[in-house]
């Protein structure tokens, strides 16, 4: 590899070639503050547009000062990267980007968490030089996702995640100059674009431009009204990231304090989501199971591979591009969706609250599931399953305005039945555990043996393609995995094509699954995070003494008391749903 | 088959299905009609395999790519300093008062659009103005009648089959 020498502020750095000025610095621990710039390391995204100039230096020799993002190392190079004129520079940059911004911070959404706001408090700027005019677009609300296309700084982030990790393609940057904004096609809202409200945009957006729809009012409503019961499940990922909103290091498990916060805030009842996941593995999984039987009787008919179908946007995501695939997905509704059909015939009739005044909330680590909560195949007379899915982040904001101490809450433990779970239900919260979780229960199911481990580690991994072979006793399934919907695709066009040799396939739409769901607290680009995370997913499930779906003695107990057996008709009619063609 | 799908199949056909593609693409189709309907760019978006936002965002970014309705003949007066120093706004208040219509707008019988553009490079021969792909310049509001008629009785004489 050929290797190229130069100067960053007097220090000597080398460096391979083809890096970039900015990658050579923070090579040798020179922080040259960005903006637009984002790299997620292991996942191949980055976007460097060069488009805000913060990252400007000075280069030897050079008339113009250089953005380090995207200028290339070369030999003998001579960079100052906080000269006088550097930083003057670097001020008169964010001060221009200011002076179209709404000083809206006392009350923005993103506020504290904006990487603009940090920027200006970063560089000291206490006064805005430049007076003009100030862009002004209408916003957009959808189910999930709000745009204030004011506070956007064009750093084309939403455009990266959405065009080249998700392949969704919805936003762009339409017009010219003063009037240029990102937008869906024909500056159509969101919600009749084909967006997935995956929620990635939210994510990554440095500003408040992009945001999630806020519900935390609505459901301190239903908890003060004396007349409703409030339940509460949590999704596995949530344990694994609410504790970095308290300043916690990235990868504290909070379960208990987790539990313990939402009977502070008035749940009548705390339940997991993860008791619904180890309910989705028993009827996902016989569903594999009787697709794979068939094939291997010789049934022709018979479509595989099947796909999981926890994640909504992923759902939305093939009824939109691959809608002459819609049978191949499991029929399984995500486990939100069956732990509020449960809640609200099963829990409801044992508590004997009318469905009316039982109120579910779920805590989710994604924006998506706002959407698919108002989905109207998911409610029963106007009445959803779901009344409110609140993000990690709403969580939050809810646990401080009930002036909870978090950290020093000691733990708590979810209420019974439905706060049961086994290791199975935790590990859904990365990408590769569905998977996992399917395979401890349908080995037991088909081979009628006890496996003889629990840890598939070639089902692990941030790889955003993976693929696996296991043995089920003489008979190989081939199973693949992808994160991030561009992944995905690529999955779906050899299962078009006839290509395709898998007999299972686990797919979630956000990079390392849901823990980095877009309603998850931000990770600013720092993919260290993720691991974190995934890494307390993986301990959970250690520590926990029952780790197969099939297992969970509530589980057993539901299918005794209400639903008979997995597919059973009740099953068929609480736990499955159909998808439609929207292209 | 519509005839702009076909027109756009035979273009992707000429230029290929590339991204790089699509700029000429958009050409062609406004050369025949004028303006980018919300069809065509879904109609493009689709042979190119593109999202439509791209394509709307392409089509919207340059100036000569319109996307809203347009007439058969679109006046483009120049806006930039020497032909407003030589008397452009006389000439847009000409073509004003002839056709009915601001500037932005489209006569009712979709026959003649009016807008304003960026340098033409004919500062020396200002003002200036295009019908279409035709350059007229040292434009008086005379002058800018007679073109204007002559446009008209073209349009009558020779119906909607003359470009």
């Amino acid at each position: 590899m050929e290797m190229i020498n130069l100067t960053i502020d007097h220090k000597p750095v080398v460096v391979r070639k083809g890096a970039t000025v900015l990658e050579a610095a923070s090579g040798i621990g020179i922080d040259i503050p960005t903006l637009c710039y984002m790299k997620l390391e292991d996942m191949n995204i980055e976007n460097k547009p060069g488009g805000c100039r913060v990252c400007v230096v000075e280069v030897k020799g050079r008339r113009n000062l250089a953005p380090a993002c995207c200028t290339e190392a070369s030999e003998g190079m001579e960079i100052s990267t906080h000269s006088i004129r550097v930083v003057n520079a670097r001020r008169t940059v964010v001060e221009l980007i200011l002076s179209d911004h709404p000083a809206d911070c006392l009350i923005c959404a993103k506020s504290g968490n904006c990487d603009l706001q940090d920027m200006a408090n970063h560089l000291g700027i206490r006064k805005i030089h430049y007076q003009g005019e100030h862009s002004m677009y209408r916003e957009d609300t959808s189910p999930a996702i709000i745009r204030e296309i004011n506070k956007c700084i064009m750093c084309r982030r939403c455009e990266t995640m959405c065009n080249d990790v998700q392949t969704i393609g919805v936003l762009s940057a339409v017009n010219r100059g003063f009037q240029a904004v990102v937008s869906p096609a024909f500056e159509m809202n969101l919600d009749h674009s084909v967006c997935t409200y995956c929620g990635q945009c939210v994510a990554v957006c440095p500003t408040g431009a992009l945001t999630e729809v806020d519900e935390t009012g609505a459901v301190i409503r239903a908890l003060s009204d004396p007349t409703k019961t409030v339940i509460v499940q949590t999704a596995p990922a949530v344990r694994a990231a609410l504790g970095e909103e308290f300043g916690m290091t990235a990868g504290t498990l909070v379960t208990g304090k987790m539990v313990a916060a939402l009977r502070r805030l008035g749940f009548d009842y705390v339940f997991d989501t993860d008791f619904a996941a180890d309910l989705t593995i028993l009827e996902e999984g016989t569903e594999l199971l009787n697709r794979l039987s068939a094939f291997m009787a010789g049934d022709q008919q018979v479509k595989l591979p099947i796909l999981t179908s926890c994640c909504p946007a992923w759902v939305k995501f093939f009824e939109h591009h691959f809608p002459e695939l819609k049978d191949i997905p499991s029929t399984a509704r995500s486990p939100q969706q069956m732990f509020g059909s449960i809640a609200k015939t099963y829990f409801a009739d044992k508590i004997k609250v009318k469905r009316e005044n039982l109120v579910v909330v779920s805590i989710m680590p994604c924006l998506a599931k706002k959407y698919e909560s108002s989905r109207p195949e998911f409610s029963v007379n106007g009445n959803p399953d779901v009344d409110y899915a609140l993000t990690t982040r709403e969580l939050a904001h809810l646990i401080n305005l009930g002036n909870i101490d978090f950290k020093s809450l000691q733990n708590e433990d979810f209420d019974a039945p439905m706060g049961e779970s086994t290791g199975a239900g935790v590990i859904f919260g990365t990408t590769g555990g569905v998977i996992e979780a399917a395979v401890r229960t349908a080995y037991e199911i088909f081979t009628g043996k006890q496996l003889p481990r629990l840890d598939f580690e070639e089902l692990r991994g941030m790889e955003g393609l993976r693929k696996a072979t296991i043995d089920f006793n003489g008979t190989p399934i081939n199973i693949g995995i992808a994160h991030g919907l561009g992944n995905a695709r690529k999955l779906l066009e050899e299962i078009q094509a006839g290509t395709s040799e898998f007999h299972a396939i686990e797919i979630m739409s956000c990079p390392g699954g849901c823990i980095g769901g877009g309603g998850q607290p931000y990770h600013h680009g720092d993919s260290e995070i993720l691991k974190k995370r995934q890494r307390a997913i993986y301990s959970e499930d250690q520590n926990k003494s029952i780790r197969k779906s099939h297992e969970n003695p509530y589980i057993t107990k539901l299918y005794e008391e209400f639903l008979g057996a997995p597919l059973s008709e009740k099953s068929h009619h609480l736990l499955h749903t159909k998808y439609f063609d929207r292209s | 088959m519509n005839p702009v799908s076909e027109l756009i199949k035979n273009l992707a056909d000429q230029n290929g299905r590339n991204r790089h593609s699509l700029l000429p693409i958009l050409q062609g189709v406004v050369e025949q009609e004028k303006y980018l309907s919300e069809y065509s760019m879904i109609e493009i978006a689709r042979e190119l395999d593109l999202p439509a936002s791209e394509v709307f965002g392409t089509a919207t970014f340059y100036s000569f790519l319109e996307y809203k309705k347009m007439g058969k003949y679109i006046i483009r007066v120049c806006k930039t300093i020497t032909c407003s120093m030589k008397g452009k706004n006389q000439i847009l208040l000409a073509i004003e008062d002839m056709l009915k219509i601001d500037v932005g707008e489209t006569t009712p019988d979709g026959v003649f659009s009016l807008l304003q553009t960026n340098c033409l490079g004919f500062c020396h021969k200002a003002p200036a103005m295009l019908v279409n792909n035709e350059v007229y310049t040292d434009m008086t509001p005379e002058k800018v009648r007679d073109i204007l008629s002559s446009y008209l009785k073209k349009q009558k004489e020779g119906g909607s089959h003359d470009n």
